[in-house]
This record gives C-alpha cells, structure tokens and sequence, in this order.
C-alpha cells in the first residue's frame, strides 16, 4: 500500500505543490520561530555569563534614597571595607541612572528609556575593566565624560568635543574624554551610555560617597563563596549580596522568561497559519480521492479493505507532510537568520552568537507538519475508504449528497449559537468575561466554519445580482460556479475568514480603545502642555522652576507621585496645588467639592471608593511614606480618568514626609494656547533639555495612537502568513475547479466567450469566494471586537465602540485582490486549454 | 442571416472547404487527417459526414466549424474566410453564426435548460427573440421543463436543450459531432427529428458527423470520408442504401 501512496504523490505532483507550500510555511514559521528564540536566548544568556565572568560577588543596595534614617546605598567606607578581605582582589563601586545624549541639533539620541549614566570606576592600573577605550580615555575630572561608540558615532562626536547631557537636572555640558566598547547590557540592546567621574555619578544618582552595586572580584584561588559568606556581615540590611555565577544564573532566569512570552506569542500565530493550512489540505485530498473513484472502488474490488484505503490516504499525506517539513525547516532557519539581521535593521542590538539550532526544533517541525497534514487528510481518507466497489464498473461519480450537509449544518448551527450565546453573556458580565467570550470566540469560529458552506449560497446569492450586471455572462457563471461545491467553497473561504476575523477584531478593538484615549486627551486636557521625562521618570524640581518664569506662562501644575496607605490599603495619589487641577485637568466630581482639598482634605476615584465603600466625609486612617501615622477625609469623589491617580491630595500635606517630591508631569497653560512660539519659549526655559519632553495635545495623542498603530501593525504583520496560505488555498481551489471543468470550459469557448472572458470568469469566483471569506471574517471579527470592548468599557471612560470602516474597506478590497492575485495562473489555463481536447475529455 | 426558410436545396453556399488539408507531426510521424477536401455545404440543407474511424470526418467539421486550425486550404463561413481569423475573431464567428450540438451534451449544470438554451445571446449580449425561442422549445417539446437543471433531465431531455441552444440564436450553420452517439435509439430518433424539422421548417443548415447509418439516413445527403479524402456522397439517403455503402468501403479497405 505504501508503494500505491509513494506513487500517487508523484502522480499528483502539481496538484499537491500548493498543500506543500502550505505546509511548508507553516513548518517555517513554527521552526523558525524556535530557532530565532533558541538564538536570541543563548545569545544573551551567554552575554550575561560573560559580563558576570569575573565578578564574584555582587552587591546591591535597595536602599530608599528618600529615607532619611537610613543609609541611601553603599558607603564609600563599606567598599573598602570589603576590598580588605580574604582573598578579594578589587572591589569596585558603582552608580547610574539616566543620562540622556543630545545630537548636535539638540535631539536626544536613542529611545528615551535606554539612555543609561554610571560611573568610571577606574582600578590601580587607572582602568575600568567594564570598558575598553577605543578612543582616548575614561573621565576623571568632574567636567568630563566618555560615550560608548555607536551613541558617539550617532551624534558624530570627537574626543576633545563639547556634549550636552542631560540627567534628571538641568542640562550639563561636558567634555568628550573618550569612547568605549563594552558588554553592558543597556548597550547591548541598543541604548546609550554616559559614563561620568564617579563623584559626579554620585551626585546625580544617589548621594556623595554612596554606590547602588558594589562588584568583588576574587583573587586567584579564592572561594567565591567564602567571600560571599564574609561580604554578608558588612553590608547593610537593605542591601543583598550574592555570588557572580548565582547572579548570571537569576539573570539567564529572566531572560528565558522574556524569551518564552515571545516565543509563545509567534508560536500561536504560527499555529494560526497552520490551522488554516489545514483547510488546504483537506480540500486537496477531498479532490485527490475523488478524481481517483474509480482507481479506489477497483482497489476494494481486488479486495483491498477499507482501512487499507484509509491507511494509504494517509501514508500518502505523511509523504507529502515529510517532504514538506523538511523543506519547511530548511526555510525556517533562514527565516530565524533573516529575524535577527531584521531586529538589527530595526535598531535593536542582539548580542553576537552563532544560530542555535537544536533538536526540538527540528523534531517539532517534522511532527507538526507531518502529523497536520495526516490529520488534515484523515476525513478524506475516511471518505475515501467509503467509495462501494461497485462504483468501478459505473461511469457515475458518487456526488457528495446533501444529506451530510444536514447533520453538518445542525452541527455548525449549534456550535454557532453556543459561541455567540457565550460571547454576549461573557460582554455583559463586563470585565470578568473574558475567558467566556474567548471560548465563545472558538466555538462560534468553529461553527462558523463548520456552517460556511451553509452560508456561502445564500449570501454570494445576495451580491450574485450586482455581479451578472457589472460583468455580464462571465458573471453570472462565476457566481454559480462560486456555489457549485459548497464545501469546497467553504473550506477556501474559512482559511480567509480565519485570518480576518482575528485582523477585524483586533482593528476593531485598537481603533475603538485609541479613539477612545483620543477623546479623553481631547476632552480632559485643559492644560496647553505637558512636560515629561523622556525616560518616562521623574522631572527635577528645577524644571519646575525654570518653567513658571517662562514668558507667557499662566498656569503651571506639578503632578506629583505619592505612595501611602490609606485605611490599610496601599494607594498611589497624586499630590497637586489645590485650584490649579481645575484649570489644567477636567476633572468630573461625582460627589463633594474638589475646594475640599485646600481644607486638607483628599478626593478619591469613583472606581476605588466604591470598591473600598469609602464616601464623602469618611475619615480615614492613613500611614505615609515615613511610617508617620494620621488621618485623612474624603472631601470629593471624582469619575477616573487616566492623567490622574485613584486619590487626589495637596502636596502640602504629603510634603513633609517625602525627601525629594517625585514629579512625573507638569501641565502648562499659556497665554495664548498651543503656539510654536509657546512651545519654543518652554523649550528654551527647560534649557534646551532633550531628555525633558514638551508635549502639546497632538503629541499625547500620537503617543497613545502611535502605540497602539504599532501593535495593531505588528500583528497584522503575524497574520500576514495566515493569509499567504488562504491565498494559497484560492490557488488551489480555482486551479482544482478548472481542472474539473474543462468539457465546459470548452464548450463555451466552442459556442463563443472569448479567453478573455474566460479569464475573467475564473477570476470572478476567486473574488467571489475571498470576498465571502472576508466578509464572513469581518463580520464575527467585529462582534468580537465589540464583546472585548465590552469588558474594557469599564476601566476606559469615555469609550465608544467605533467601526473602524476605512480599514474594513481596505481588507475587502484586499480580499477581493487576493482573489485576482489567486486567479491569475488558473485562469490562465483556463483560456489556453485545448477546446477540442476539453470537450472530447471525459 | 437567413430568417425566411428557403427552398430545399437551395444553391447558396453556407459553408465552404477548398483544398482543405490537415497534417498532424512531421516526417516520419506525420499523419494527414485531410487530403485536400473541397466540399460545399448548402443553405437549409441537413448533410452528414460518414467514414470509419479515422477518416478524418470529426477532423472536417472541426475545422470547418472554426474550432481547429487546419494546415492548407481555406474554409469559408457565409463570406468569412476563416484562414486569416485570429482566435477572438473565430470566437466571435462561432458564436455569432455557428451553433453546436456535442455528444456528451455539454450543458452547463448550473444553468436551468431555459438559461442554457439562451446562453450563447447572453454571451453575445444579444437579447433573445423570445417568439422564436418559444418556437424552438415548443419544437424540441421542452416547455414543461425550462427550470429544470440538466442533472434533473434525462439524456434524450438534455439532447433537445443542446439541440434549442444551438437552433435558438438562428446561426448560418449547425454542427453536430455524433450528437446521437450517448442517447437509446428512440431519443436519437426524436433528436434527429427535431434536426431534419428545423432544415424543412425552419430553413436551418445542418452539418452532421456521425458513423450510425440511421441517423445518417434523416440527412438529405451523405458524404463519405476514408483516409482524410471525399470518396462518395449520396442524396436522399436511405439506412439501408448507407449501410450497403459502409459494407463496400469496408471491404475495399481490407482488400486493399
């Protein structure tokens, strides 16, 4: 039987190169997806190795720096404490934050968040074994700096140059001492890196004399841990010690963790794409085994048993799945290669390393493309072996009756209205509902699917009108050919339908959610301005300074961040001066008078006060920051809104137990609202700052949209694949239609449509068919979108479901593409075959 | 277009072979399926092609049909010279002037017989004349079945709708490439029928390539084909008179 199968796989080369592309793909994107993550894995496990490599042990203080009791990190006099132990050979202090460069025309260089200071920490021999000087030298005077290559490559800085750096202060200028290579992490992943005199660092990071992590290398012969158990007992409480390679280990922890969030999000897009390929296939073999009737049904003659038919249905998918996934393979190792050159181009750093290429991905590539495209070709095997011996003395073929279609359909009918019943009841239950939409979600996908050939006559009878009068007679058969084989049909609409319900869904949820940001900047922002860290921390009190004498200023309202515990339970509030928040946030109060917050008293959000029961005039007890203990009144209940914390209180009254205030915005009005001169006139008070952002309401809204843009633009990009397979999946439909038709395609031809029309009609039913998938796909994606919505609309004010129908319209369109791109080579055939031998053939 | 019926054996030429020659590979493998064949085919006439397998009879009307290129020669439908005709141009002349009737019926099974039936005017984009289609249904006897899809009709039903489709746009000529050789005799009898009523009735041409000496015998004339040559024509023919004929070519074709 096996040597039937072998054979009928090269019989059927051509018919079966669109399942082995599908297949293939799919293998592809699963291995590459491991491999790339294998990769990236080893190759930042063995750079966390290598920077631990001679640390043997670290120390890190956690140590509140607002806590005046106690000490805000390691001591000078701890550092050498430690460097006069037993078989310690340097200890060497260290310190960073944020240091963010400006490029000569004033921008900050890289991404706010990976700009990284520390400090010089120079040995005996005057050099910082963490960096390598390519160019001059490390900084020891306290108006020097050193940048590591490719930030000075970017601002196109010389040694001996001024650069300005900003910190959390004002802008500093320094000088340029020289530039360095090195394994720093922050490095590694593409941010920049200022290193300072280490007094300077201290200044600005922590306090005079104190370091945040202390490393120890041991000298030859010493015990790691030895040293680790005598470094324990001069270390304060705050701070913890542990070994280099324990430490290289937690860190190699961590990035598996990352790593494995990453893999498992590619690995379920790549389960999509094969999930759709799945359709393919069984369309291949359904036509496989019913152009060979006759061969099967005299196979059973001769005495062959239904599960020998079967068996070599399958043996015949398990060659092709083989094959396939062989060649998937190949290609996957070269997707992981051309990820990882991608991620450069896109500015991310990975650390150097040679591919990865283990056993499990090979061995998941081969087991998943075999055994889908087996399971895929099961129910036309099964079909198969059902084929009476009789039916190889009659010229009939058995045509597949409606019969199944009506078991099919109760099935599909059910599983439909379950889905759905589960999704409206998972959108009313609110935010508790998602996992019940989500299983509603594969249920009513599953339905959907099983029910489209269903679905497929009625509405392609709907459009089938507006079809025959654009085009005709070429029409009018596209359109019946259309509904000609309802599974078939259905089957190369679900692969599409697949993929857009997931595309609409998520459109409609990120255009909604954005829309929705939207309109509470639009609506909440009563302020002109916002001025913000660009590395998302907090602002210098000087900035706020600097920004209340700038020209033409009205109003400037510090936000402040503070943590307390308010009745037991830990609150974030934000600190403001009582009767600016008005005039720069709209705030909606629910209850009491926000005037309450000059009398001391705080005003806390609807959502947490009806969750903790706590009304207007409650008195509640409270424990700040420094462990000092009071009590608080609610003097106003407000509606949520994102610019603010749950709890609104007077800075005066969380002053006093706060070192430094911790600002993380400032909202500005000016006179004469959002004008260039305005913005420039901040700008120029914050001294040119390009680590402090100037955000006018266009700016806070392109930060919102633009992050959700980019997501919505990363998974379109994974569903990419699924739809290249639908794709796939028209090819081989149209091109197992055609080769089906040809006595009519022929006849036609002999009674007059010209090739042209031919074309065109083949092409129709591609269109036809996508666009039935498509719409089939925006219309669950959208119900979807909609009962997702319904579980955030409570954490999101101000939302409104919105339809997002300009990018509806492009995916019609593009689906309708898809069928012409799908059609171009079937139809092409179509218009060339040979008309006599098309009407003789039988 | 002719509209009004003519005489029987009129003179005017519907269709025209001069010299026409068809040859298959070359060298050594080179097959001729026509040798040269001048043959007219007149005005509301109904003519059969009749020859044993191989003589080169489907071959003639193929090419004369505008459905095969042939090698040497001209064919000449009407006043079109089909020679110089690109494939759109032919396309065009099939549907506009020819009408065919296959063997295999080649309906289309989407189509209800009446769609069917109307389906080469909705390629043309020509409204049907839809007194004379309800001529040629009534003819083929079909009234009662114009919504039935093919696969609901039996073989000799199906016949008739190709026969309606074929006769319903009033085409200069009709082919018919065996077009009794899958239906039982008394279907093939009634197609036949219908085809010899629209030559007397209905002043249509028919052109009939069959190997079945009772169908052949409804033609007004016969033409025999052996090895791609005209070898004999007969008029008025008789089943009996082309079954003798047959038996002699056979016979010559063993002797010789």
């Amino acid at each position: 039987m096996f040597r039937t199968a072998l054979r009928n796989v090269l019989a059927h080369k051509a018919r079966l190169l669109m399942t082995v592309l599908a297949v293939m793909l799919g293998v592809a994107f699963v291995s590459g997806t491991l491999v790339f993550t294998d990769t990236l894995s080893s190759a930042f496990r063995n750079q966390s190795a290598k920077s631990y490599d001679n640390v043997a042990v670290a120390v890190t203080s956690y140590a509140d720096a607002d806590d005046a009791e106690q000490e805000p990190g390691l001591s000078q006099r701890t550092v050498d404490r430690i460097g006069k132990l037993d078989g310690v050979a340097s200890v060497t202090g260290r310190v960073d934050g944020f240091a963010g460069v400006a490029d000569p025309d004033g921008k900050l260089i890289g991404v706010g968040w990976s700009n990284k200071g520390a400090n010089f920490a120079p040995g005996k021999d005057g050099k910082d074994p963490a960096y390598v000087f390519t160019e001059g030298s490390g900084p020891v005077r306290d108006d020097q700096i050193a940048l590591d290559k490719d930030t000075a490559a970017k601002g196109r800085y010389e040694v001996g140059e001024k650069v300005r750096v900003a910190t959390n202060g004002p802008v500093r200028e320094f000088t340029l001492a020289g530039v360095f290579t090195t394994d720093d992490g922050a490095v590694s992943a593409g941010g920049s890196l200022v290193l300072f005199d280490t007094s300077v660092a201290q200044a600005l990071y922590l306090k005079p004399g104190y370091y945040t992590n202390v490393t120890v290398t041991a000298a030859p012969g010493a015990d790691d841990t030895r040293i680790l158990a005598a470094v324990k007992p001069l270390i304060p409480e705050s701070a913890q010690a542990q070994t280099g390679a324990a430490l290289a280990d937690e860190q190699a922890k961590s990035i598996e963790e990352a790593m494995s969030g990453l893999n498992q999000m590619l690995l379920g897009f790549a389960g999509i794409a094969l999930f759709v390929g799945v359709f393919l296939i069984s369309n291949t073999f359904t036509m496989l085994v019913a152009q060979r009737t006759k061969e099967l049904a005299l196979m059973r003659a001769v005495g062959a048993s239904r599960k020998q038919i079967t068996r070599s249905v399958l043996a015949e998918a398990g060659v092709v799945g083989l094959i396939a996934s062989v060649v998937g393979f190949a290609l996957g190792i070269g997707l992981a290669a051309g990820l990882r050159s991608g991620m450069a181009a896109f500015g991310m750093k990975v650390p150097e390393g040679s591919l990865v290429i283990g056993t499990t991905p090979l061995l998941a590539a081969l087991g998943v493309g075999v055994l889908i495209t087996m399971f895929a070709a099961w129910l036309p095997g099964r079909r198969a072996a059902k084929i009476p011996p009789v039916a190889a003395m009659s010229s009939v073929h058995a045509i597949a009756t409606t019969k199944s279609l009506v078991v099919r359909n109760s099935i599909g009918g059910f599983l439909t209205a379950a889905g759905a019943a589960l999704i409206v009841a998972g959108a009313a239950a609110g935010s508790d509902g998602r996992w019940t939409i989500a299983g509603g979600a594969f249920l009513a996908l599953v339905g959907v699917i099983v029910l489209i050939p269903l679905l497929s006559r009625p509405v392609i009878a709907l459009v089938r009108p507006l079809i025959v009068r654009a085009f005709g007679v070429s029409g009018k058969l596209a359109a019946q050919n259309a509904v000609r084989n309802p599974r078939r049909t259905g089957a190369t609409a679900s692969a599409l339908a697949i993929g857009l319900t997931l595309v609409t869904g998520l459109s409609v949820l990120g255009v909604t959610v954005g829309t929705a940001l939207d309109k509470m900047t639009t609506d909440q922002i009563k302020a002109d301005y916002m001025v913000v860290m660009a590395s998302g921390g907090d602002l210098d009190k000087s900035a706020l300074t600097a920004l209340e004498k700038a020209p033409g200023v009205a109003a400037v309202s510090p936000q402040q961040a503070a943590y307390f515990q308010l009745k037991g339970e830990y609150v974030s509030a934000s600190a403001i001066t009582p009767g600016d928040i008005e005039r720069v946030l709209k705030v909606e109060v629910v209850n009491g008078s926000l005037d309450t917050l000059g009398k001391g008293r705080i005003a806390v959000a609807e959502k947490t006060a009806d969750k903790q029961g706590w009304k207007v005039g409650d008195t509640l007890p409270v424990v700040f920051g420094d462990e000092k203990k009071g009590s608080l009144t609610v003097g106003a209940v407000y509606k949520d809104t994102e610019f603010l914390s749950p709890v609104l209180v007077d800075t005066e009254v969380v002053a006093p137990h706060q070192a430094k205030p911790f600002i993380p915005q400032i909202f500005v009005t000016m006179d004469g609202g959002q004008t260039a001169a305005n913005e420039k006139a901040l700008v120029d008070a914050l001294g040119d700052n390009p680590a402090i952002n100037v955000m006018d309401k266009q700016d806070i809204r392109d930060e919102f949209g633009g992050m959700i843009n980019m997501m919505l633009n990363i998974m379109y990009g994974l569903l990419a694949m699924a739809l290249i397979i639908a794709v796939l999946g028209v090819v081989n439909t149209l091109a197992m239609s055609v080769f089906e038709r040809q006595q009519e395609i022929g006849m036609l031809r002999a009674i007059g449509l010209d090739r042209r029309r031919v074309k065109r009609m083949v092409r129709l039913e591609a269109v036809v068919i996508s666009v039935f998938g498509a719409v089939v796909g925006i219309g669950l994606g959208s119900f979807l979108g909609w009962a997702i919505g319904q579980t955030i609309k409570s954490e999101l004010p101000g939302y409104a479901l919105v339809i997002p129908w300009d990018r509806i319209g492009i995916f019609l369109v593009l689906a309708a593409l898809v069928g012409v791109l799908a059609a171009m080579w079937p139809a092409r055939s179509a218009a060339r075959l040979n008309m006599l031998n098309a009407i003789k053939a039988e | 277009m002719t509209t009004t019926p003519t005489a029987y054996r009129s003179t005017a030429v519907a269709a025209r072979a001069m010299d026409l020659s068809k040859v298959y590979g070359q060298g050594e493998t080179q097959v001729v399926a026509l040798d040269q064949v001048t043959v007219d085919f007149h005005q509301g006439e109904f003519t059969a092609i009749m020859g044993p397998s191989g003589s080169g009879k489907s071959t003639l009307m193929h090419c004369v049909a505008g459905l095969d290129t042939f090698s040497g020669g001209s064919v000449r439908i009407g006043d079109t010279e089909l020679g110089s005709l690109k494939d759109k141009q032919l396309t065009q002349l099939r549907r506009d002037k020819i009408g065919f009737i296959f063997q295999a019926f080649n309906l289309l099974p989407t189509l209800t017989a009446q769609e069917n039936i109307t389906l080469p005017m909705d390629i043309a984009g020509r409204k049907p004349d839809k007194e004379w289609v309800r001529r040629v249904i009534d003819m083929v006897g079909l009234s009662g079945r114009l919504g039935h899809r093919p696969a609901q009709l039996s073989g000799g039903q199906q016949q008739r709708v190709a026969v309606a489709r074929a006769l319903a746009s009033r085409p200069e000529i009709i082919f018919g490439d065996e077009p009794t050789g899958n239906l039982d005799s008394r279907s093939g009898a009634e197609v036949l029928g219908f085809l010899r009523n629209s030559v007397r009735e209905l002043g249509q041409t028919v052109v009939m390539v069959t190997h079945d000496p009772v169908a052949a015998s409804y033609a007004d004339r016969v033409i025999f084909l052996a090895d791609g040559r005209i070898v004999d024509e007969m008029l008025r023919p008789t089943a009996d008179g082309v079954l003798d004929r047959m038996k002699e070519f056979d016979a010559k074709g063993r002797t010789s």
